[in-house]
């Protein structure tokens, strides 16, 4: 119990200071990298609640993909200009009323929320054979399932998505010299070693 | 097994959807693509017409006579579109063979939708049927109107999916359930969080109808697309969206109907208006039917509002006959072409009676139809709607409902006039290619008789409504 309590403070305290480092590091593949720490650290609080597989689905997906994604994205912009102090303190007054309003929308739904938790125990633990299974098979065994229909749809809409952007941006260019294997193989016959005069060629 | 026939039509969608895109690769021919494509929609047609009804994944995708109606207009939307593209591909310049690949995905989409009876199937329905729109609106590449008209309508798609899922959380966070009926059963009429909900919900889907007030990418969408998507946008997802928004509506809440009957009178209420004085000063004849068309979604929410099975009758009658006016209207601007030009200002059919005389009568009566003048077909779609409203009691609704249609009946009445009494100028090719002219004159064709034998449409009506209430 202690344990996965200091982990927790130890990876939310992690998290916190990564978040506040990426939106005020200057150096913008800083800020990536910051992000690239948070996402690792709240993988970390998954484990800890024992939901390994979100855990490594958040490591690939945001890490591997998404991230990576801004990282190549921040490298090719031109980033010189760090934000200015002036610009901070400028942003400053609305920035904290935003903050305060959330802060205060946050406590006033605590103190008037009466949470029910046994309901909770009902709607976050659906499966009723939960505790034999890990992770992986419990989502799986739903997933393939109750959930069959619209997993199968997300995959056709993520094939949809790929097919839209080759319509969209794939052209068929005039006049590209490609290479063309077969017409090289074709040309076999005719291969014939000679021996070029420097600054004089050949006709072929 | 069940889950398999349930499935079956989506399914034989999609494989051959796959199996055409690995085909294109090798075979260069869109048209080839393009009637396999037809005659994959119109072999799903017939088995949705011998589908048991029944509901799998617990209750979360229904097959009843509602979804199978809604399907079958559905498809004949795709169908015309597929029919509309296998003349035009050439001359609009897209050379694009994944075109009706997306249009099959969207049918899948859109059958979701109207079979859906959860909240995550009705948004995964939404986001497929979407996200192949978002790619068909800037299919053209080479018109900056088409880029623009597809970030337009992905940006808005964007924002109204986000205000459907912000609805959605709502319900569920209220609730505890995701399905409709359960919902039905678990809701707390006194919670102000469930309807800020259904509110959201209701805001999401008035986004994918385009009624007024979440209407404004409809005009530059429509005008922007090729024609073929126009006419699609124009038929399939309206339906598809509309059928969702009664299902939803009436299976999740529509014991506290008070609550969102507001909601609807009010965008019907603004949608008739608004489409009806801002069509008037548009030249561009897409534009034009954008207008229509957020018109005639304002009319058709007239038959939700009414919450009763007269309204929902009307609905259907008032959907099948926008269908068919629609294939019509949108035929004929894809008609309007010299050589390889399309024309697409209501000023270049000055004249038209001199050149094309019978093509100009079937396009002034298919006017006077969507106007709604006796006794053509769309006027018998205006009258159950206002009767079902009047029955409902809803005076005022109704009352605005005809004014609205007597504005509107002054912007279909100039084209007719352009038509007949403006000087002449050159015919036009596109009337006699033979893929539109068999959308066209049958369709304007069944306008006219509607009058005459109309109890197949009602009996279709009644058929559909049976499963709903």
């Amino acid at each position: 119990m202690t344990a996965s309590l200091l982990s927790f403070y130890i990876f939310s305290a992690v998290i916190l200071l990564s978040s506040l480092m990426v939106i005020s590091s200057r150096n913008p593949v800083h800020s990536v990298l910051f992000l690239i720490l948070a996402f690792f650290n709240a993988a970390g609080l998954f484990v800890i609640l024992h939901a390994e597989f979100l855990a490594m689905i958040l490591i690939i997906v945001y890490v591997g993909a998404v991230a990576v994604l801004f990282l190549f994205v921040v490298m090719m912009l031109d980033f010189r200009t760090g934000l200015e102090k002036s610009n901070i303190l400028q942003y400053m007054p609305i920035g904290l009323f935003v903050g305060m309003v959330f802060i205060s929308e946050l406590i006033i739904v605590l103190i008037n929320t009466k949470l029910d938790l046994k309901n909770i125990q009902i709607l976050t633990n659906p499966l009723s054979n939960f505790g034999n299974l890990t992770n992986t098979e419990a989502i799986g065994s739903i997933l393939y399932t109750d959930y069959i229909l619209y997993f199968q749809v997300s995959g056709i809409i993520l094939l949809v998505a790929m097919i839209g952007s080759i319509v969209l941006t794939l052209r068929d260019r005039e006049g590209v010299k490609r290479q063309s294997i077969l017409k090289q193989l074709e040309r076999s016959s005719q291969i014939e070693l000679k021996e070029v005069k420097s600054r004089e060629g050949v006709d072929i | 097994m069940s889950m398999f026939i349930t499935l079956l039509p989506e399914i034989i969608i999609f494989l051959g959807g796959c199996f055409l895109l690995i085909l294109g690769l090798f075979i260069k021919k869109i048209k080839i693509i393009n009637n396999a494509s037809i005659i994959l929609i119109i072999a799903v047609l017939i088995l949705i017409l011998f589908q048991p009804i029944q509901s799998i994944l617990e209750n979360s995708f229904i097959v009843d006579e509602f979804s199978q109606v809604f399907k079958i207009m559905i498809l004949l939307g795709s169908l015309s579109c597929l029919i509309m593209f296998n003349s035009s591909n050439e001359d609009l310049h897209i050379n694009i063979y994944e075109f009706p690949i997306l249009i099959l995905f969207a049918s899948i989409g859109m059958m979701i939708m109207v079979s859906s009876n959860d909240l995550l199937s009705m948004f995964v329905g939404l986001e497929l049927q979407s996200l192949s729109l978002y790619v068909l609106a800037s299919l053209n590449r080479n018109s900056l109107l088409s880029s623009e008209a597809g970030i337009k309508y992905f940006i808005l798609g964007a924002l109204s999916s986000g205000l459907l899922l912000f609805g959605i959380s709502y319900i569920y966070g209220f609730t505890g359930n995701t399905n409709f009926n359960l919902i039905a059963v678990n809701y707390n009429s006194q919670s102000l969080g469930l309807l800020i909900g259904i509110v959201f919900v209701c805001a999401g889907l008035a986004f994918k109808v385009s009624a007024v007030p979440f209407h404004m990418w409809t005009p530059d969408v429509y005008q922007g697309a090729p024609t073929p998507v126009t006419g699609f946008f124009a038929l399939a997802p309206k339906i598809a969206a509309m059928g969702l928004l009664v299902r939803f509506l009436f299976n999740s809440f529509g014991e506290i109907y008070f609550d969102w009957q507001q909601i609807i009178i009010f965008i019907s209420i603004a949608s008739m208006v608004f489409a009806a004085f801002a069509a008037i000063a548009q030249s561009n004849i897409k534009r034009l039917m954008a207008y229509s068309s957020i018109g005639h979604v304002g009319y058709a929410l007239i038959g939700v509002a009414c919450v009763s099975t007269e309204g929902l009758r009307s609905l259907v009658i008032y959907l099948l006959i926008y269908l068919v006016m629609n294939i019509a209207v949108f035929s004929f601007i894809l008609s309007m072409k010299r050589k390889d030009e399309y024309f697409e200002n209501i000023s270049d059919l000055s004249g038209l009676y001199k050149n094309h005389p019978f093509a100009s009568v079937m396009i002034t009566l298919t006017m006077f139809s969507l106007a709604g003048i006796p006794p053509l077909a769309g006027f018998f779609g205006k009258f159950y709607i206002f009767m079902a409203a009047i029955e409902s009691n809803m005076f005022i609704l109704s009352i605005i409902g005809v004014l609205a249609s007597v504005v509107g009946a002054f912007y279909y009445l100039r084209i007719v006039k352009i038509i007949y009494f403006d000087e002449p100028q050159e015919k036009f090719d596109g009337f006699s290619i033979k893929s539109l002219n068999f959308l066209f004159y049958p369709s304007s064709v069944l306008i006219t008789v509607f009058c005459f034998y109309p109890s197949p449409v009602i009996n279709i009506a009644d058929f559909t409504i049976r499963s709903l209430l």
